[in-house]
């Protein structure tokens, strides 16, 4: 414990502050001054800065402070320089025939980029920010374009949307619920799922099959085409494929076919600008699928 | 617990230190290191070294904006840095090898603290006079001949800081550009402000704070402690033969008295303003003046010199005892100097080493790994890969990428139904890549359906980098994801 007054050793040595424990005793040398001027010089510095910029919490918001400081107001001043000078190329962007975008690098990296923005923000909801898609959103990595993989083809769909009521021109069909709607029966149904089955080179009962494809050619092949290989007019899936936008097992084929699909995507001109569309129309069609 | 009253102050004032003049060995070497160093820093930015057109001309530059430091023949980029933090450990481990083996030689001779109050003390001696005068002057009222000097003084001070702070700016950017620009007013804001501070810091450390700096605000002094032992070389007076110090040589009695004769010049030329007399005191930086001017005093009272003298601790014992010391250069030779020297030679050497086998161009390969791989209608497994292809060189650069199984079980052939590599945007398995530039190229792989690759969960694939009009070839190893995953 701490004994002892604090004294002076002999003079030119160091005075101690009388503590001791265990022996160790502390010197007590005095701070040099101008540390106390730098405390104080600190102090001058936080009164100026508390009034040159926001510091003073009050019940709505903080004191403005003098200088008008604001990380908010320097982001808007940012984003709206940005955009400035984005400008020439979203015009060039618009300007441009939609498929020679790719043929020029200063647009196409632009679009790329811009795009990859655009569909992080509205497009990853639902096709992932991988754009791998998911059960019910179509993957748009791959080869397999519901709608068509050309660059125009997705312009258009980006723009007008899929089966939604809010644009006229959005693309649209509409596949019959034949089990729900009783226009075919269940052992039909089977039998159709069946051959559907044996179009994607699936293991498949042969005899099903065999009925099923009478099935499909009175009921399916109106839009699927006689082959199956569909039709991207109306969206109809190619179902000699690998790629299953519901699954291609028995259960989620039945489930299709009994209660049909209706796919939705909203028309994005009523939230992106043409420059935005194109931009994220170009991103898509990069992303390694694009025909 | 009892509330003891300070009766010493809480806050000293600064004592001043006017070092007086002093010549000798130690203080030649010190003005030759002095210069040697100042024309290093200010000097190098000036040196042009041709790289071509497309680089710069700038022997060392650091151009932070294009991420790119220049060392003579040396580039390096930014994935490089472990050749700058390698540097750094090297300086750092440096400094402890000079540390053990010498003692605090780094603060005497080498600091910038030291050198720049150095040549602020010079320019006090020529405007203000030696250390008599200079004391004189500061306990003097301020009048008209004061002032004058003063601003003499301050003036000179502040152009020196000045040109130190401008000469740093020069490292990072062009130096004759900038200079234009700086003399025009047309240099970035960042440049100003630079200079502004190392100006401010420049003139405040060297020509106010000094000592102050060296025992308050650096925390180097503090750290050496633990590199030193009995062996590190510092300054000791040999009071032994010293004391009892005394004056008076003719008095009665004087014959008992040292050799010592309390003439002070040791106290009176540091620039720490301690007596190195009192013993190891943690203001010394060893630089050595107190030597020069005993030695001066020994030499004139007809008495051998090195009452003060370079000395390791361990001798400062063994001369006590009547023993000879070893000689110094004996004492630097131990196993912790050795052991630091072996572990900075080791760095330098593996630097060195990875410097010369850097190839002039480099690929990184990293997969997509969202998703992992993409079926493709045909029922084939596609993976992506990013691949950052950097070219070195002055020159352009035509790279193909091709792809090969690293264990040699799978078929990697370009015949149909093999595992295709494809670039994306390109027709062949070439890219073009800008000089001194790099290139971001997304490049798939497809396995087919059914094959080997598209049904494993994971298989080690190498990607090879060769140079189309070159020998050179380079490979990066990665991997592909099947279905199974």
């Amino acid at each position: 414990m701490s004994k002892a007054p604090a004294k002076m050793t002999k003079p030119g040595e160091v005075a101690t502050t009388g503590h001791e424990w265990d022996g160790i005793q502390e010197f007590n040398n005095p701070l040099p001054r101008w540390w106390l001027w730098t405390f104080y010089v600190t102090i001058i510095w936080a009164l100026g800065y508390s009034i040159a910029y926001p510091a003073w919490p009050l019940l709505k918001g903080a004191t403005p402070g003098l200088l008008g400081a604001s990380t908010r107001a320097d982001v808007a001043a940012e984003i709206k320089r940005f955009a400035a000078a984005n400008g020439p190329i979203e015009a060039k962007l618009v300007a441009a025939d939609l498929t020679a975008i790719s043929a020029d690098p200063e647009l196409a990296s632009y679009a790329a980029n811009a795009g990859k923005a655009v569909f992080a923000t509205w497009c990853s909801q639902c096709h992932g920010s991988g754009a791998n898609g998911a059960v019910g959103y179509p993957n748009l990595l791959d080869n397999d374009w519901l709608w068509g993989g050309d660059i125009e083809a997705i312009h258009t769909t980006i723009t007008h949307g899929v089966r939604n009521t809010e644009d006229a021109d959005a693309r649209y069909s509409e596949m019959p619920k034949f089990g729900a709607d009783g226009l075919l029966e269940t052992a039909q149904i089977g039998e159709v799922v069946q051959y559907v089955l044996k179009l994607s080179g699936q293991a498949h009962d042969a005899a099903k099959a065999e009925a099923g494809a009478v099935v499909f050619a009175d009921n399916c092949a109106a839009c699927h085409a006689e082959d199956g290989t569909g039709n991207r007019d109306l969206g109809a899936p190619n179902l000699t494929d690998a790629i299953w936008l519901y699954g291609g097992s028995v259960a989620a084929l039945t489930q299709t076919v009994t209660n049909a699909r209706f796919g939705v995507m909203p028309a994005w001109t009523t939230r992106l600008s043409e420059a935005e569309v194109r931009a994220v129309a170009s991103y898509v069609h990069g992303l390694g699928g694009g025909e | 617990m009892s509330q003891t009253e300070p009766d010493t102050p809480l806050y000293a004032a600064r004592e001043p230190v006017f070092p007086r003049r002093v010549s000798g060995n130690f203080r030649t070497l010190k003005w030759w290191l002095l210069g040697f160093m100042l024309g290093i820093y200010y000097l190098i930015p000036w040196l042009r070294w041709d790289r071509g057109p497309m680089l710069p001309d700038q022997a060392v530059l650091l151009d932070l904006g294009n991420r790119r430091f220049f060392f003579f023949m040396i580039e390096i980029w930014p994935h490089e840095f472990y050749f700058v933090a390698g540097l750094l450990i090297m300086a750092g481990l440096g400094l402890f090898l000079f540390t053990s083996a010498l003692g605090r030689v780094w603060c005497g001779y080498a600091c910038p603290q030291t050198v720049w109050t150095d040549l602020f003390l010079l320019i006090e001696r020529w405007v203000d006079g030696d250390r008599n005068n200079q004391l004189r002057l500061l306990r003097q009222k301020w009048d008209l001949h004061k002032l004058r000097l003063r601003l003499v003084k301050w003036t000179l001070w502040l152009l020196i800081a000045l040109a130190t702070g401008g000469a740093w700016v020069f490292y990072f950017t062009d130096a004759p550009a900038l200079a234009s620009n700086l003399i025009h007013g047309t240099a970035h804001p960042v440049a100003y402000s630079t200079i502004a501070v190392l100006t401010a810091t420049t003139f405040l450390f060297g020509g106010f704070m000094r000592e102050q700096m060296c025992i308050y605000a650096c925390p180097w002094p503090r750290i050496q402690a633990a590199m030193m032992d009995e062996d590190t070389i510092t300054i000791a007076y040999r009071e032994w033969r010293g004391e009892p110090r005394g004056k008076h040589r003719k008095a009665e009695g004087a014959e008992a008295l040292g050799d010592c004769i309390d003439c002070m010049a040791c106290a009176n030329v540091c620039p720490m303003g301690i007596d190195i007399r009192d013993g190891q005191q943690l203001e010394c930086i060893t630089c050595g003046l107190c030597i020069d001017a005993c030695d001066e005093m020994m030499d004139k009272v007809g008495k051998p010199r090195g009452l003060v003298a370079y000395m390791a601790l361990k001798d400062e014992a063994a001369e006590r005892a009547g023993a000879h010391p070893k000689q110094i250069w004996k004492h630097m030779f131990r196993p912790r100097t050795l052991m630091y020297f072996t572990l900075w030679a080791g760095i330098g050497i593996a630097l060195v080493v990875a410097l010369f086998m850097r190839p002039p161009f480099e690929f990184n390969v990293s997969p997509v790994r969202n998703p992992q791989y993409v079926l493709l209608a045909d029922g084939s497994i596609r993976n992506t890969y990013e691949v950052r292809l950097r070219n070195k060189q002055p020159r352009e650069a035509t790279l193909e990428i091709s792809l090969v199984d690293p264990e040699g079980d799978h078929d990697f052939d370009e015949d149909e139904g093999a595992v295709q590599l494809t670039l994306e945007g390109r027709t062949a398995n070439v890219v073009t890549v800008a000089p001194d530039e790099t290139l971001l190229q997304r490049v798939y792989v497809t396995a087919p359906r059914g094959s080997d690759l598209a049904d494993e969960s994971r298989t080690n694939i190498r990607f090879w980098l060769r140079d189309v009009e070159g020998t050179e070839r380079i490979s990066a190893d990665s991997v592909f994801n099947g279905k199974d995953h």
